[in-house]
């Protein structure tokens, strides 16, 4: 076993160290020290997340493994890492846009006091640590580790502000809708245990007929359950926009590099078991493309800046399991790097934004801030990157997933086109909103108003560098013989189509009437909103900007009845049962020991009658029983 | 003389002895009413042992005999319970200035 690959354990290791040193040292490191060390160890997790891709690049996939982590009976559960294709490309997303994201947030948090400052990165180290434990675990369990790991992160950084109660029920909310999730999740790894009596995944997905159908089917859509909490998909993306409530670099590090993608991750990874089962593909290309259209009408009607790009996040998340849902798993993950970039992009010039306003999220009271150069312009790259507009990252990992669609079913690819000219409308009109028109805040904020320092201004530019150029990796057949290098690549783990079903014409035509469409709808948007006014909404308008009421509604159905049921409890179970109970012995015992108490009088002659009555007694009953 | 003359006699003793205790308050009272108890008790064997001895002495001379054993040896333990008693008592008087029972009540305590 001696294989290059076996170093790859630092590249987790590394992190876990990062999150030691500066949780452990958080009061005595000063904030460059912090820093250093927090973006320290993932620049050197990504250079080896390079060097581990070429190996993988050159033919040198691996399963390495260290140590039996578990152990019971016959089952066996080694501690190992998969390093394939899949999870190469993964590690260079997590730990790459993880590095900017870092750099970022030296700057973005500097007014944080020491402490906090320390207590921010080990969190956000431990948050990469457990995105590569997730995604380089080479069985369902240590995938599992990861998966919680990424969960418990993702509360402990949605509620960074912890002295702020909403903040801390978004958090709140944010773990218990994952752990519903993770429920379906570790059913489906119990499941897969039982039946194939370890969870590797070079065992499971190469000894799948041992499952009978119903039984893949019920698997893949437990998984998928797990997927749709972790990555915010009908019917527990609630959680995701609320989570919003983190520090800025933190909702990008949850939205683009990390957390939400860990579903699209394991159901790619899974791909052998979902292409046995029509129906739970058609499951999870519904639920996501319905994902795609709620998030994407929700948008159209937020006022924070970050709640929109948080329902694009969702939005775009349901396009990832439209293409895993028909079976296109390379276009999925396609569109997760370059949603990675892009997202990721939009959220950290998002945050120079508010970081230049004083924290204010309001797009209502922005405007006209395209004074920020650099900020507008690579939020501008970041909105073309998006909507789709060829020849940005957006247009090829989008247009893969649309072509998907249409050859496996027209509907579905007529409702994901109107999908992404919806994300092209509320991307301009959010963009419009904000960076063009006068300035409506403050005059106090508009003195105050200043590009942000290098440190966040130099990630943007690599950012919108990488969301201008990330989508030549993918360039379809039709442009290019061979130009889909990604596909190619993600080969060995995912299965190539023999066959393209649709001719290159009407590829092409496709690929036109997408543009077309997006193009229609950014101009309509830079028109409608050039002239900011804010009416109040009515009728549907109302209703999407209250977000169709699911939070209402699962309030209702859910939370409100589960509290009375709680109460209910509470009152008839706990209080007049068992509290009786218990309490009735003790009042019991209490009774009985007063009135025996009369009988200890310390008088003699009481003794002494009790001893002759119950001699009496005894000679009595001898002499009846004798008989 | 019929056994059941002893009989009679000896559970009248012993009723007499037993709500003597019961009812009398005084110590000394009490206490002589255990020694009637113990006597009558006393009475009892020797009139049983008696009683073995005459229909047995034919088959086994000593027949009946350690009845009358009992009786000497309650004999002695009575006279030492007296003497402990008694001085008992005369240590409760010292104390309280009563020989009455209720007011030892302390064993309550």
């Amino acid at each position: 076993m001696n294989n290059a690959l076996q170093i790859v354990w630092l590249i987790p290791v590394l992190p876990l160290l990062g999150f030691l040193i500066n949780g452990l040292g958080r009061k005595i490191l000063s904030k460059s020290q912090v820093s250093i060390i927090g973006c320290g160890v993932v620049l050197a997790s990504f250079a080896l997340s390079i060097w581990a891709f070429v190996q993988v690049k050159n033919g040198n996939a691996h399963t390495v493994s260290y140590f039996n982590f578990l152990s019971v009976q016959s089952l066996r559960i080694p501690f190992a890492f998969l390093i394939d294709q899949l999870s190469a490309v993964f590690l260079l997303i997590v730990t790459g846009v993880g590095f900017l994201i870092h750099v970022y947030s030296t700057s973005y948090m500097h007014e944080e006091t020491k402490e906090h400052f320390g207590r921010y990165f080990s969190y956000l180290n431990l948050f990469i640590f457990s995105m590569l434990l997730l995604v380089m675990g080479a069985n369902f369990i240590i995938m599992f580790i990861g998966w919680e790991g990424v969960g418990l992160c993702s509360y402990l950084l949605i509620g960074y502000w912890f002295k702020n109660t909403e903040y801390d029920k978004a958090a709140n909310k944010a773990f218990i809708m994952n752990r519903i999730g993770d429920l379906g999740f570790l059913i489906a790894i119990f499941w897969i245990i039982a039946k194939i009596g370890n969870t590797d995944f070079s065992d499971v997905f190469v000894n799948t007929n041992r499952f009978t159908p119903t039984e893949i089917t019920a698997i893949t859509l437990l998984l998928f359950f797990g997927a749709t909490g972790k990555s915010a998909q009908i019917p527990l993306y609630t959680w995701l926009p609320d989570a919003m409530a983190g520090p800025t670099p933190v909702s990008a590090l949850i939205h683009a590099a990390t957390m939400v993608t860990a579903g699209v991750y394991m159901v790619a990874r899974s791909n052998a078991l979902y292409s046995l089962s029509e129906l739970s593909q058609n499951v999870v290309a519904i639920v996501g493309l319905a994902t795609a259209i709620l998030a994407a009408t929700i948008a159209l009607k937020q006022h924070d800046i970050k709640k929109v790009l948080a329902y694009s996040t969702v939005s775009q998340l349901g396009y990832m399991f439209l293409a895993l849902g028909v079976g296109a798993y390379s276009a999925g993950v396609f569109h997760v790097m370059t949603h990675a970039f892009f997202k990721a992009l939009l959220f950290l010039a998002a945050g120079s934004v508010i970081h230049a306003l004083g924290g204010e999220q309001d797009i209502r009271k922005m405007g006209g801030m395209n004074q920020l150069k650099i900020t507008s312009v690579t939020f501008f790259i970041g909105c073309v990157a998006i909507s789709g507009v060829p020849p940005f990252s957006g247009f090829f990992s989008k247009d893969a997933i649309l072509l998907a669609a249409y050859e496996h079913n027209k509907i579905l690819y007529g409702v994901a086109l109107f999908g992404a000219a919806l994300t092209a409308y509320y991307m301009f009109r959010l963009f419009v909103i904000t960076f063009t028109g006068d300035f409506r805040g403050t005059e106090e904020q508009k003195n105050h108003i200043h590009e942000s320092p290098p440190a966040i201004t130099i990630v943007l530019v690599i950012l919108a560098i990488l969301s201008v150029i990330g989508g030549i990796v993918g360039i379809p057949d039709v442009f290019m013989k061979g130009g889909d290098k990604f596909t190619q690549f993600l080969a060995p783990v995912i299965p190539v189509k023999a066959e393209a079903a649709v001719s290159s014409s009407t590829e092409l035509s496709l690929m036109a009437l997408s543009t077309a469409v997006v193009l229609a709808a950014i101009v309509f948007a830079w028109f409608r909103f050039r002239r900011c006014s804010f009416p109040a909404s009515r009728g549907i308008g109302k209703l999407l900007e209250n977000k169709w009421y699911v939070d209402e509604i699962y309030n209702a159905i859910i939370v409100r009845p589960l509290y009375k049921l709680g109460e209910i409890l509470d009152e008839a179970l706990e209080k007049s049962g068992i509290d009786a109970l218990v309490n009735g012995v003790g009042r019991a015992v209490q009774y009985g020991g007063r009135q025996l108490r009369w009988l200890q009088s310390g008088q003699v002659g009481s003794y002494v009658l009790l001893m002759v009555v119950s001699m009496v007694l005894f000679f009595v009953l001898q002499f009846f029983l004798r008989k | 003389m019929p056994i059941n003359y002893y009989i009679f006699l000896s559970i009248a003793l012993f009723v007499i002895g037993i709500v003597g205790v019961l009812t009398r308050r005084n110590a000394i009272i009490i206490f002589m009413c255990i020694e009637l108890m113990l006597n009558a008790v006393n009475l009892m064997l020797v009139a049983f042992s008696k009683m073995h001895h005459l229909s047995n002495a034919a088959r086994d001379a000593s027949a009946g005999i350690d009845g009358q054993l009992f009786v000497f040896f309650i004999m002695v333990v009575a006279a030492a319970e007296v003497s402990v008693g008694l001085a008992i008592i005369v240590m409760m008087y010292r104390n309280i200035h009563s020989v009455d029972v209720n007011f030892l009540n302390r064993l309550k305590h």
